[in-house]
């Protein structure tokens, strides 16, 4: 069986090579980028912990862009999930024309993010958007969704809500499917309501799905840059820097300033915090989320 | 449990024909109708505006009076939309390609071989998706500049060359459904495992590479922060980037009426492969979710 052995390292060679030039090789140089000082002109110069130093003592900035991050993801999350949770189970109700009710709210996931930016910043705009023409016709309050800086996180969460919404509902409209009649049968036998058969049958049965999307969808909403960079058409992230993301800020430092030693310590800083994030949830997890042998 | 008994109940708890409208039913397609218009709404303006003189871009009217067909035209010729739809189209056909094929070599082996180390392998494969990009940015960068890369489309898609870990795992899980009889009757037949791989099992897993292909599509399209880091030059932009600069460039600022066109543009050859493979599309996204 050596023949099968040595085929198949030909056929995963590409991974390797793939994987010690752009993966390995580079988290090794980053890790050793973020202890020195680099404008990519003169040669890194060593500088010890001096950068994560300046990081979590002098860095305004930095603690404004992590704050903002963390809102935008404490927003984005709960909205997404009931949203997405709150649609399938509407559409796991036998409806007619399902597919077609699944394609309206799929529509804004097929929508590129920077298209999705470009129609949000037209439609809320705050003078002239068709959103705030509306509200006003209402006689209600009129937000700046795009200028005024306790909007603009909102802003952003209702944005990528609209547009994540219809990968996650399908997600979960697979698992309602999953969960066994029998379960509701049974829990109608013994004279349970609807509110009863969610909250003991459906929830439990789905949680496992429903920490996935949470698990991933935080990793990704901690790092978003795309849709607030071109929402709000600003670099630097509006007044007061009230839509700086936490990549916005790290991006700036790379590429704009070209600090980079700084830029690969603010990138480190950033992963711990994903993988401590992710392992408390793991932790956590534990307690609430049903793992049944064969429905998993 | 087998699935034949949840099958069989279905069709005797199910009613024949339509189910009758009650109460309850009405609320949920009530509440099913307020949310598809919150979810339908914002993309059937942006079709509206793009159709409106630049003066009424901001009319409540849904339908456009004038129509005006010619801000289509506009875009094409007051940005240099065409160029970019060129260049989107280089990267993400090449990235496709690519990922799609090295994928499923890399995958074969992780479904279909014994070789040693090869748990840990795979455990390391699944890591790395686990390690956000970011960490990985700046050095990627440094190398692409020392090869030259910057201004070229070479690092929006070379990277692809090597297999990405979602998609090896999506297709290893796939090769295992395919039965080993087949591949072993090639091989007693004096066959490689390269003409095995390329005569058997590529053309079998043909389907999964089609949903590969189409996240992947979808994910190189729509791509805002990779250009971004490469590209500075305005001719060599993708359309994502290309159609974010029109908010920074003079005299553009406030061409509402062409952003909507370009953005109707951008998204309509997304809208066209979601149509025509949308049960690749909703499979793939469930599969990739519950199996994980």
């Amino acid at each position: 069986m050596r023949g099968e052995a040595l085929a198949a390292f030909v056929f995963i060679s590409p991974w390797v090579i793939g994987f010690l030039v752009f993966t390995g090789g580079p988290l090794v140089a980053s890790l050793y980028l973020s202890f020195t000082d680099y404008n990519v002109l003169q040669p890194p110069s060593w500088v010890g912990l001096s950068n994560y130093g300046q990081i979590f003592t002098q860095d305004d900035l930095f603690r404004k862009a992590l704050a903002n991050s963390v809102y935008y993801t404490a927003l984005f999350i709960p909205m997404h999930v009931v949203t997405a949770l709150a649609i399938a189970m509407l559409l796991n109700t036998r409806v007619r024309y399902i597919s077609w009710w699944r394609t309206f709210f799929y529509l804004p996931a097929v929508t590129p993010a920077v298209a999705t930016a470009v129609l949000w910043r037209f439609i809320l705009n705050p003078q002239q958007g068709m959103v705030n023409q509306f509200l006003g016709m209402l006689g209600l309050p009129t937000p700046g969704w795009t200028t005024d800086p306790h909007w603009l996180i909102r802003t952003l969460a209702l944005m990528v809500t609209w547009g994540a919404v219809g990968n996650t509902m399908i997600i979960y409209l697979a698992g309602l499917k999953g969960i066994p009649v029998e379960l509701y049968e049974a829990a109608e036998v013994d004279g349970a309501g609807w509110w009863t058969k969610t909250w003991n049958v459906t929830l439990p049965m789905l949680s496992p799905v429903l920490f996935f999307t949470i698990v991933v969808g935080i990793i990704g909403a901690i790092q978003v840059f795309t849709q607030p960079r071109v929402l709000f058409n600003d670099p630097n992230g509006g007044a007061g820097n009230a839509a700086l993301t936490y990549m916005m800020y790290l991006f700036n430092n790379a590429f704009s300033y070209f600090k980079m030693g700084y830029a690969s310590a603010l990138a480190w800083v950033l992963f711990i915090i994903i993988l401590i994030i992710t392992a408390v949830q793991f932790w956590a997890g534990r307690h609430w989320v049903y793992y049944e042998g064969e429905a998993r | 449990m087998s699935t034949q008994p949840i099958a069989r109940r279905l069709e005797t708890t199910a009613p024949k024909g339509r189910p009758r409208l009650t109460p309850a039913r009405a609320l949920v397609y009530l509440c099913l109708a307020v949310l598809a218009a919150a979810f339908l709404v914002p993309f059937l303006w942006m079709i509206s505006a793009s159709l409106k003189p630049l003066n009424e871009v901001f009319s409540p009217a849904i339908v456009p009076h004038p129509v005006m067909w010619s801000n289509y035209v506009n875009v094409f010729q007051q940005t240099q939309f065409a160029l970019w739809v060129f260049n989107s189209a280089v990267v993400t056909v090449l990235a496709v390609v690519a990922v799609a094929l090295s994928s499923a070599i890399v995958a074969y082996p992780f479904a279909k071989l014994n070789f040693p180390l090869k748990g840990a392998l795979f455990g390391l494969i699944l890591a790395t998706m686990l390690l956000p990009g970011e960490v990985t940015m700046v050095p990627v960068f440094l190398i692409w500049r020392k090869l030259g890369g910057i201004n070229t489309l070479f690092p929006l898609w070379v990277p692809n060359l090597f297999g990405s870990a979602f998609y090896i795992f999506l297709l290893r899980q796939f090769y295992l459904t395919i039965p080993n009889d087949l591949k072993e009757a090639a091989l007693v037949d004096g066959a490689s495992h390269f003409r095995v791989f390329w005569s058997i099992m590529l053309p079998l897993v043909r389907p999964a590479m089609l949903t590969v292909i189409l996240f992947e599509f979808v994910a190189k399209w729509n791509d805002y922060l990779t250009p971004l880091i490469y590209l500075n030059d305005p001719n060599k932009y993708t359309l994502a980037l290309g159609v974010a600069s029109f908010l920074k460039a003079p005299g553009l600022e406030s061409r509402w009426d062409l952003w909507m066109a370009a953005s109707v543009l951008m998204t309509l050859p997304e809208i066209i492969i979601f149509f025509l493979a949308q049960r690749q599309f909703i499979e793939g996204i469930a599969a990739g979710a519950v199996k994980a």
